[in-house]
């Protein structure tokens, strides 16, 4: 699996590189990609359904516990399965949709990293590597969101997923790590039988808050769910793969896949329930304002979201196993409505339910494609969403205590379902043409043929859904309740009360589908109070974010030197001096009046030079005696046994002076700028500090201090790092890493210098 | 500056201090150098030639773009902790060739290592200082 893994993101790499040879037809070429993991992991599919499971693992930074391992059951099949299918359905899609984009080469090189990386997450059974296949989703995401990246709303809303995503990600990390100090590992495999143990830390609810943080953003639940929305800012593909069918259930598989880990408590149980089910019914009721396809289908598939993780929160059998069939249900009709919704916009122009309508004459294919998801997606017989929803209901009859309220939220936000998709599998193809900006036609193959698929397999699943999986579904419950279940889906489930309220919801959707027009004239529906839309949190938090940092930067960067100087010791003399204090009482200094000639003649060049400095009225002078101290300081080192620092010093001084002469002509008279008040305050700080690293010298020097390091390094030096040198050795050898660091720290400074100088007197940058 | 001597005292200057700074560079690992004081002494050198000669000719008989000299040396560094890498050492594990080479001494990652600081630290001081003097012609 590592190998696949490792082809995709290849394939991806060469991606742009092919679109351009073959631009016309490399739908056909991407195609093959996806088509080829599906049929690699179908032929997986027998041994999986046996009960077995495959692992793979290669060690990464064993010393860490970070593997690549991956694990493919039944759970992390049925995710790859509709990961590779949909993908191929989109593949083909984009390559008819994304013909008249710039830069349609780099789409497909993110949308490969995105199901490479996507099919990862689903695989991977080390935690830590789950998280990096997980950031790389999102960070797919960014860019596909932001493709139109002109457009400013579309790098904002990327920018508002990846906050929301990557900040729940960063949760999930904490969580993760917690989850590694508890039990010892990170494999998941190998804390499978761990629950007790997990459960019982004392870190337990940090961990369960921190991992469903992560999966709460990911999957778009309340209140992080407002970023889908505006992620219809993407591509039409990229919204019908990643914000519907693929991604936004990453936290859902999460949720799933620890389920058996960490669950079974009050805790997590009723959080993951109670998530669930306020984002079901509040996203539902959302959708009533809105008039685009795609944000229709987004509020829509988020109050679909909201489902899934209410039916884990349950955890019952029968909950476990509606989970899975509306799940795929779910991935199959919404990807072919986005697709759909996607060829309407291309052929016509305009996403705007108000104005399509009659365009089945025109795109027949497409219209017999969006009735069958359509269907499916109302939960009509004998379609899998149909058996998708009455699974529902019966797992949520079948709860004692909150039975009543959900059955009621679950009817109503089906209803809501039922009422889009009137608005967008139905309206734009019935009735009397009207005028659109394109001229309505029957799109080309290679936009028909991925939905048109998609919609047929609900169909088929639905007919017969034990021959298509009943048999992964036995096992992928089986990772998420470790009991053997015996799934039997049957369609028919006879005249019951589920089926009353199959039809009640029906009728429901009918009815505010016919209201919605006279809803929508109250201004109440149309905008929320700012207070009750998590979307302006979100702003005013940025907002807050963005004037704190400009504030700061006011204050502590405001572009004078001499600023920066006081900041910066100020900085380091506060806390110091407060350790200094509080070290004083153990430390006595015992007085060393020796004092040789040379020491003596040098202390008095420095301060009669330092004091020169301070009242020159000259520049000259001034960067003549700032010299004078610099060699009288590597003089210094050169008494008391550094030659190595004096070296550096003596060039250093040196190439100082040429700046100086370089620089010199250029500035302004020499003048007294500052106040005496502002002297005074920078006499205090410099006497401070001066006054400081005599005092930590006085110190360091009475105390005993151990001298492992020194005698260590003095010893290990010829045999170890075979030189004399030990100040060398310790530079390129035994500390070559903090070296290497330096350095790299160094040249980005130069480039700093380079471009300072250079866009300050608004010339170009030479290369 | 138009001083005859100077000009024609830094061609010959110039190159007994690069000798002198690759010598720095090379003593160090047993004695006071090494590469950042050779890189320092080597910039010194070519600071020289310019004050005599001007920016021109030193840009000329530097020959590479000083900046591009300091990132050589980065990836110089970055290089000599290869050999660790594939060896499957711990990271920046020092390598050395048993013989070592007459004249140079002995041979391994950290010497490469040292040869890249050399080089960066070459390239950054004269990328500030040619950036500096151009300015200087401005004016």
């Amino acid at each position: 699996m590592l190998g696949l893994i490792a082809t995709g993101f290849l394939a991806s790499a060469i991606a742009p590189m092919l679109y351009k040879r073959y631009r016309e037809n490399f739908g056909w070429i991407a195609v093959l990609f996806p088509l080829y993991m599906f049929f690699g992991f179908l032929s997986r599919y027998p041994e999986i359904a046996a009960g077995n499971s495959v692992r793979e693992s290669l060690p990464w930074v064993p010393s860490l516990g970070i593997n690549f391992s991956f694990l493919l059951d039944g759970l992390s099949l049925t995710f790859a399965l509709i990961i590779s299918l949909v993908g191929a359905a989109v593949f083909l899609f984009s390559g008819a949709y994304m013909k008249g984009y710039r830069d349609a080469g780099r789409f497909y090189l993110y949308i490969g990293v995105f199901m490479t990386s996507m099919l990862g997450l689903v695989l991977a059974d080390n935690m830590l590597l789950l998280f990096v296949f997980w950031e790389l989703t999102s960070f797919s995401s960014y860019l596909l969101i932001g493709f139109n990246h002109h457009k400013e709303s579309s790098r904002k809303s990327a920018l508002q997923a990846l906050l929301v995503t990557g900040g729940g990600g960063l949760a999930l990390l904490a969580g993760i790590l917690l989850l590694g100090s508890v039990t010892g590992t990170y494999e998941i495999s190998s804390f499978y039988d761990m629950n007790r143990i997990i459960t019982s830390s004392a870190l337990y609810p940090a961990i369960v808050v921190l991992l469903l943080l992560g999966a709460f953003t990911k999957s778009a639940q309340f209140p992080f769910h407002f970023w889908l929305p505006n992620a219809m800012e993407a591509p039409t593909p990229v919204s019908a793969y990643l914000h519907s069918a693929t991604m936004v259930k990453a936290g859902i598989y999460l949720i799933a896949r620890l389920n058996h880990e960490i669950g079974g408590t009050p805790l997590w149980q009723d959080t993951v329930l109670i998530t669930g089910a306020v984002t079901m019914l509040f996203t539902a009721t959302l959708a009533f304002r809105q008039t685009d396809l795609k944000k229709l289908l987004a509020y829509s598939t988020l109050s679909v979201l909201g489902t899934l993780v209410m039916l884990l929160g349950i955890g019952s059998e029968l909950a476990i196993k509606a989970f899975f069939i509306y799940l795929i249900a779910h991935s199959l009709y919404k990807g072919t409505l986005f697709l759909v919704a996607g060829t309407i916009d291309h052929e016509t122009g305009t996403r705007d339910v108000g104005k399509l309508a009659g365009l089945r004459k025109a795109m027949p294919v497409t219209a017999a494609a969006a009735a069958l998801a359509s269907f499916s997606m109302m939960g009509v017989i004998p379609l899998i969403g149909f058996i998708g929803k009455e699974t529902v209901y019966k797992a949520i009859l079948e709860l004692d205590r909150w039975g009543l309220p959900l059955i009621g939220a679950a009817v109503l936000a089906n209803a809501c379902v039922v009422m889009v998709t009137l608005l967008v599998g139905f309206r734009p193809f019935l009735g009397k043409a009207k005028e659109t900006p394109k001229q309505a036609h029957e799109a080309p193959l290679k936009m028909l043929l991925g939905p048109s698929l998609l919609a047929v397999l609900g169909l088929l699943i639905g007919l017969f859904p034990d021959f298509f999986i009943s048999a992964m579904l036995e096992q992928s419950a089986r990772n998420i309740l470790s009991e053997e279940l015996s799934l039997k889906i049957v369609l028919w489930h006879g005249f019951n009360l589920v089926l009353i309220l199959s039809f009640v919801t029906l009728l429901l959707g009918g009815l505010f589908y016919a209201l919605r027009p006279v809803v929508l004239r109250y201004s109440f529906f149309s905008s929320l109070p700012a207070l009750f839309k998590p979307s302006s949190w979100y702003e005013s938090a940025l907002k807050g974010m963005l004037s704190f940092a400009k504030l700061q930067t006011l204050i502590l960067q405001n572009g004078y030197l001499r600023n920066y100087t006081i900041v910066i010791v100020l900085a380091a003399l506060i806390p110091a001096s407060f350790a200094l204090y509080r070290a004083a009482e153990e430390v006595s200094i015992i007085p060393d009046y020796s004092i040789t000639f040379y020491e003596a003649a040098l202390g008095l060049i420095i301060i009669i030079s330092t004091g020169l400095l301070i009242t020159s009225t000259s520049r000259l002078k001034s960067i003549v005696s700032l010299g004078v101290m610099g060699f009288s300081i590597g003089i210094i080192f050169v008494i008391y046994g550094a030659p190595d620092v004096a070296l550096t010093t003596f060039a250093i001084e040196t190439l100082n002076v040429i700046l100086f002469v370089l620089v010199l002509q250029k500035l302004p008279k020499f003048l007294k700028l500052s106040r005496s008040s502002n002297r005074i305050r920078d006499a205090v700080i410099a006497s401070g500090i001066g006054v400081f690293m005599t005092l930590v010298v006085l110190f360091a020097t009475s105390f005993n201090i151990s001298t492992e390091l020194k005698e260590y390094f003095a010893a290990a030096s010829l045999p170890e790092g075979k030189g004399l040198n030990v100040v060398n050795v310790i530079l390129v050898d035994f500390r070559a890493l903090d070296t290497l660091g330096e350095i790299t720290v160094l040249t980005i400074a130069a480039i700093g210098v380079l471009a300072m100088l250079k866009t300050a007197t608004g010339r170009k940058a030479q290369p | 500056m138009n001083s005859v001597i100077l000009a024609t005292a830094s061609r010959y200057l110039l190159t007994l201090i690069l000798i002198f700074s690759v010598f720095m560079l090379l003593r160090g690992h047993n004695e006071p150098g090494g590469g950042f004081v050779g890189g320092l002494v080597a910039a010194a050198a070519f600071a020289l030639y310019f004050i005599a000669n001007g920016l021109d000719a030193a840009r000329s008989i530097l020959r590479i773009e000083p900046l591009r000299a300091a990132v050589l040396g980065l990836l110089l560094s970055l290089l000599s902790t290869l050999p660790s890498l594939v060896s499957g050492k711990p990271f920046m594990t020092a390598l050395w060739i048993d013989t070592g080479i007459e004249a140079i001494g002995k041979v391994g990652t950290p010497l490469l290592f040292d040869v890249g600081v050399y080089f960066l630290v070459l390239g950054i001081t004269l990328t500030i200082i040619f950036a500096l003097a151009e300015e200087e012609c401005r004016v």
